[in-house]
């Protein structure tokens, strides 16, 4: 490596600023620590950092213990951190931004569910247009302990007696005026 | 006669069925009409945001912009669409980039998305462009003695929108008391039901869904409502997995709000889609 190159070399907090949406310019470098954000997240108890930790994490370049943690995967996306920070930040759209950097680098902790059922989310929606909810089944329930496994299909079996469970997946009509316009935004993106 | 474009959302097709023909029935009968727009699509849910930002707001954009050519403001019962339109629509318009982008996107599909539209929560639509005074003066059946735990989620008020109180909002509460019921002080109606991750991380949700019943037992609501799909499911649906798991015994019905106010005047359950729940809303009817 030429040292021109590792002056460029991008910092960790930069890298995930440059991942958030251009119109959103979200201050997480200006986090002050006050924790807020843990003391109101309704998921803390089960994350392995909390998020006021975790933004420290990442400012301070920690990439890998961040990647490796399960704590933006478990972000119920509630916003109650967002509305209450003092700074200003939006903490639910920094989790976005991680969990878009680690599937990019298709990188996570194992055994968790979210990356995969967030790519078999978004693949239906590109190929129907619609949400189908039996198709996503498949992406994790086959993780799931016996009890849960059975307490799911009994739940779906009683869902569909009252007629409240879809048996065909429904499409837009326009389906393929709907393909190519995601095209024009995902110019390769995985759609057949 | 009050007119506005509306946008169902995937779950009101089956899952939420209740809540979209109770929603066209009340609708009808406090003299307002819901124009269901024309080939929509999914709205990207709370899932779409973890793949790629610009399609999410592309996805909403689409149905903005066929709302838009109908005039009319467009309303949505589900929190999670009401949330990433309403959104769509203020970056839209603070980034012409942004809107451009996905403008030459929508193009495909002959639309354009100006920006001039008002995103509308359904029960926003209810209370403040039908007022309690109007549902009021409609209310054959009060229901009076039913104690209701009025849950108001997450994605109807956060982030924040220009004009509501996050922290303690009172709107439900006085919707409730326009119909006859007793709404009861419930301290986590704004806490999250755990949304979507019922299914990516189970043990946190349920934890979250649990303490949401017993908050609701301990105020001895006799149902709990709500204005989302989501929290519909989570809190209705899994009850059952919170019992296997606690060793509770919660039995509450969760109804949309939509289903209590057709009560109130005087629809028959059947249908207002009652009678689809998997916790029985007999006893609630019972003590109308």
């Amino acid at each position: 490596m030429t040292e021109a190159s590792e002056t460029y070399t991008f910092t960790f907090m930069r890298e995930v600023s440059g991942l958030l949406h251009a119109a959103d310019g979200n201050p997480f470098p200006m986090c002050v620590q006050c924790g807020t954000c843990s003391g109101s997240c309704p998921v803390a108890a089960y994350m392995d950092y909390t998020p006021r930790q975790i933004i420290a994490m990442v400012n301070a370049g920690l990439k890998d213990q961040v990647m490796e943690s399960n704590t933006f995967w478990y972000c119920a996306s509630c916003y109650q951190c967002t509305v209450r920070c003092p700074q200003g930040i939006s903490i639910t759209e920094l989790m976005y931004a991680l969990q878009r950097y680690s599937i990019w680098k298709n990188k996570y902790k194992e055994g968790l569910i979210g990356p995969s059922f967030s790519e078999a989310f978004a693949k239906m929606i590109v190929r129907t247009g619609r949400t189908f909810e039996p198709i996503l089944a498949p992406s994790y329930i086959f993780s799931f302990k016996l009890g849960e496994f059975f307490r799911e299909i009994q739940n779906a079996t009683e869902l569909m007696i009252k007629g409240r469970l879809p048996l065909l997946p429904a499409q837009i009509k326009r389906l393929d005026n709907f393909k190519r316009m995601v095209r024009r935004i995902i110019p390769m993106g995985g759609v057949e | 006669m009050k007119e506005f474009a509306y946008f169902p959302g995937c779950s009101l097709e089956k899952l939420a069925i209740g809540y979209h023909v109770s929603a066209l029935e009340t609708a009808k009968k406090l003299g307002m009409k819901l124009h269901e727009i024309e080939d929509w699509n999914c709205c990207g849910s709370t899932t779409y945001f973890h793949i790629d930002e610009l399609l999410a707001y592309t996805l909403s954009a689409r149905n903005l912009a066929i709302a838009e050519k109908t005039g009319l403001d467009l309303v949505a019962p589900c929190s999670a669409c009401y949330k990433n339109m309403y959104f769509t629509v203020a970056h839209m318009k603070k980034d012409p980039d942004l809107a451009e982008h996905i403008n030459y996107a929508l193009e495909e599909d002959g639309l354009h998305f100006s920006g001039q539209i008002n995103v509308r929560h359904l029960i926003e639509v209810y209370m403040e462009d039908i007022g309690t005074e109007e549902i009021k003066n409609n209310v054959t059946h009060p229901l009076e003695g039913v104690r209701v735990a009025p849950y108001y989620g997450c994605q109807i008020l956060r982030p924040k929108k220009d004009h509501m109180d996050i922290e303690h909002p009172l709107f439900f509460e006085e919707l409730l008391t326009a119909i006859g019921a007793t709404p009861v002080d419930y301290p986590l109606k704004t806490r999250c039901c755990g949304g979507s991750l019922i299914i990516s991380s189970r043990p946190a949700a349920l934890t979250m869904v649990k303490n949401l019943l017993q908050s609701a037992v301990d105020r001895q609501a006799s149902v709990i409502a709500t204005a989302c799909p989501m929290c519909q499911v989570n809190l209705e649906c899994y009850q059952q997995s919170v019992n296997q798991e606690f060793g509770t015994n919660y039995s509450i019905p969760v109804l949309y709000f939509t289903q209590l106010v057709g009560l109130a005047l005087g629809i028959a359950p059947k249908k207002l889609g009652i009678g689809k729940e998997l916790v029985s809303a007999l006893p609630v009817l019972a003590t109308s």
